[in-house]
């Protein structure tokens, strides 16, 4: 098999998914250590733009995957497109951001090659000709070092944020773009998706924020979110909350961090009672500072924040407040 | 449905930094919970049978008891130290293997699991049985050619999506509210089916894991994190003396 690796960029609805640079990213980033072949598919109907947007990156080649069944998205179609292309075109790796679209037809497709899926991946390391791909397990409190057997496609899937896509590489010139026409047979695609829709009106972006007060599992009770709230107010920012807090109805869901709420970056994320599950961290770790304030001296949140508090938050919270207040005073 | 660590359970590694030490506490993966909630509640409406399945050491078994106990009619059991292992491409085959004479609708699983966190076990399945699949499922509404569900996307989007049956579903947290097992559902559960199917019945189904965990370890801080320690009153002060010198917020 040939030594390349592939990059699947993502669209959705004729829009180029930004998180792709990232996989760009990480495609130029082994492709430089292994000394492989880097080129990048996007699959639709009718991306040949995207194709060329991606095209100015330094990648040896592009290939616009088309057929007009790829449009609106189906695991079914995606994943019988790229077996048809794979199968034509082989790599060794196919790398593909960890999105929810990808984490839907990703396992399908590989299993129809009869490979695998490595994901959710956060990095690799290259050694004596052998890469290993590290994610991390068990809710972030470990990591591993995964290596691939079999004869391949390996596929890798990679965490949000775990590469820079503005260290995505332009190159010297346009790549070419090459089309490559699938058909999708009769009868392959068996779901039928509905228009894409948002719930409720967003009543608070808290992408806007420049501090962040969110709570998580240790504030226990409906009853105590009314301290957060009071740091939050104290401090002048805004409130927010890891997933169950949402799911259980405490808080509205527009104000739920992580990958399946808002990605925030604000100046300040104070996170009460938060262990740091993956799923929420994806969406703040980008935050340029980051206090955490929980009773497990092992959360995964302490990994990431600047400034940890090993306690009850319930003791730390109210001498906080009043602190806060005098300091603003 | 899985059985994982407890969440805030402390985890040691083991000797050969491949995998934990076995001797912690265990629960139910979460979002496996709310996939059994939501097929009981499918059973309330349509009538027809719950069956849970799991793959794991005899510890497992408890898993298993607490969905009997809880309302579902039979289980089956994937039962040895094997299973811990095995990839996700290989446990969907031996979980295809060991219901291969079974007429299931619908098959749930949770989205991910607390422990590999692969996100792959369900999907696989459905490409082995020849169903189609849809992920991340926050509502199932029966309609005339089979199923109306609601994926979430990211960023606060949905998507309502028609399928035929039998179909997988992966399951999102919070799809529903959990119940808890009665009194009455504790005892029953003793006397209902469970069927242990061994590493052997299905070993014909599996190949070598095609990924491998070199070495697992805790992973290295990439920030400098300050640990602030001392009696609440203090704690805050220095918190605030942060805010105001380093974040510079206040």
């Amino acid at each position: 098999m040939a030594d390349n690796i592939l990059v699947v960029v993502e669209q959705r609805e004729g829009k180029l998914n930004r998180v792709s640079w990232e996989t760009i990213a990480a495609g130029q980033a082994i492709a430089a250590q292994a000394g492989w072949t880097l080129e990048a598919a996007v699959v639709g109907s009718g991306v040949a733009a995207i194709a060329g947007e991606v095209a100015a990156k330094k990648v040896a080649k592009v290939y616009d995957v088309e057929s007009a069944r790829l449009e609106p998205y189906t695991p079914d179609a995606f994943a019988t497109a790229l077996k048809q292309f794979l199968e034509k075109h082989p790599a060794k790796l196919v790398l593909m951001p960890h999105s929810y679209q990808v984490r839907d037809f990703v396992p399908k497709l590989a299993t129809a090659l009869k490979t695998t899926a490595i994901s959710d991946v956060i990095g690799f390391k290259y050694e004596g000709g052998k890469l290993l791909f590290t994610r991390q397990m068990f809710q972030g409190k470990f990591v591993a070092d995964v290596s691939f057997a079999g004869a391949g496609p390996c596929f890798v899937t990679f965490q949000n944020g775990s590469f820079r896509a503005d260290k995505a590489e332009a190159g010297a010139a346009p790549a070419p773009v090459e089309t490559v026409n699938i058909d999708v047979p009769d009868g392959i695609v068996r779901n039928k998706p509905q228009e894409v829709f948002k719930e409720a009106k967003q009543a608070v972006d808290l992408t806007q924020a420049e501090i962040i007060v969110s709570v998580g599992r240790g504030i226990k009770e409906q009853k105590n979110i009314e301290l957060a709230q009071q740091l939050a107010t104290a401090l002048g920012g805004e409130l927010a909350a890891s997933r169950p807090i949402c799911d259980n109805g405490w808080l509205p869901m527009d104000r739920q961090i992580g990958s399946s709420g808002q990605t925030v970056a604000p100046k300040l994320y104070l996170a009460l009672g938060i262990s740091g599950a993956i799923q929420h961290i994806v969406g703040m770790k980008g935050a340029r500072s980051i206090i955490a304030i929980n009773k497990d001296s092992e959360a995964p949140i302490f990994e990431i924040a600047d400034y940890a508090v090993v306690g009850n938050l319930f003791d730390i919270v109210p001498p906080l407040i009043e602190e806060v207040k005098k300091a603003k005073a | 449905m899985k059985q994982v660590p407890q969440k805030d359970a402390p985890l040691k590694l083991n000797e050969a930094g491949t995998w934990i030490r076995e001797d912690v506490s265990y629960e139910v993966n979460e979002p496996d919970a709310f996939a059994l909630e939501e097929a009981l509640r499918q059973k309330e409406k349509h009538s027809g049978e719950v069956v849970v399945v799991t793959a794991g050491p005899t510890r497992a078994q408890q898993v298993l008891r607490e969905a009997l106990a809880k309302g579902a009619n039979r289980a089956i059991h994937l039962e040895g130290d094997g299973f811990v292992g095995l990839d996700a491409y290989n446990t969907a085959r031996a979980i295809a293997a060991a219901i291969k004479d079974e007429q299931f609708d619908l098959i749930f699983t949770g989205l991910q699991s607390d422990d590999y966190g692969y996100a792959q076990t369900g999907v696989i399945l459905a490409e082995i049985l020849g169903w189609p699949h849809a992920t991340i499922i926050m509502q199932i509404e029966k309609n005339e050619g089979g199923i109306r569900v609601k994926r979430e996307l990211e960023a606060g989007f949905f998507q309502f999506v028609d399928m035929p049956l039998p179909a997988v579903l992966t399951i999102q947290s919070g799809i529903n509210k959990l119940r808890y097992a009665t009194l009455i559902g504790i005892k029953q559960a003793k006397t209902k089916p469970m069927r242990k199917v061994t590493m052997e019945e299905v070993q014909a189904a599996l190949s070598p894991n095609l990924q491998k965990i070199e070495k697992m370890y805790v992973p290295q801080k990439s920030k400098n994190t300050e640990f602030l320690e001392g009696p609440p009153a203090e704690v805050a002060k220095k918190l605030v003396e942060k805010l105001k010198n380093e974040v510079r917020v206040l």
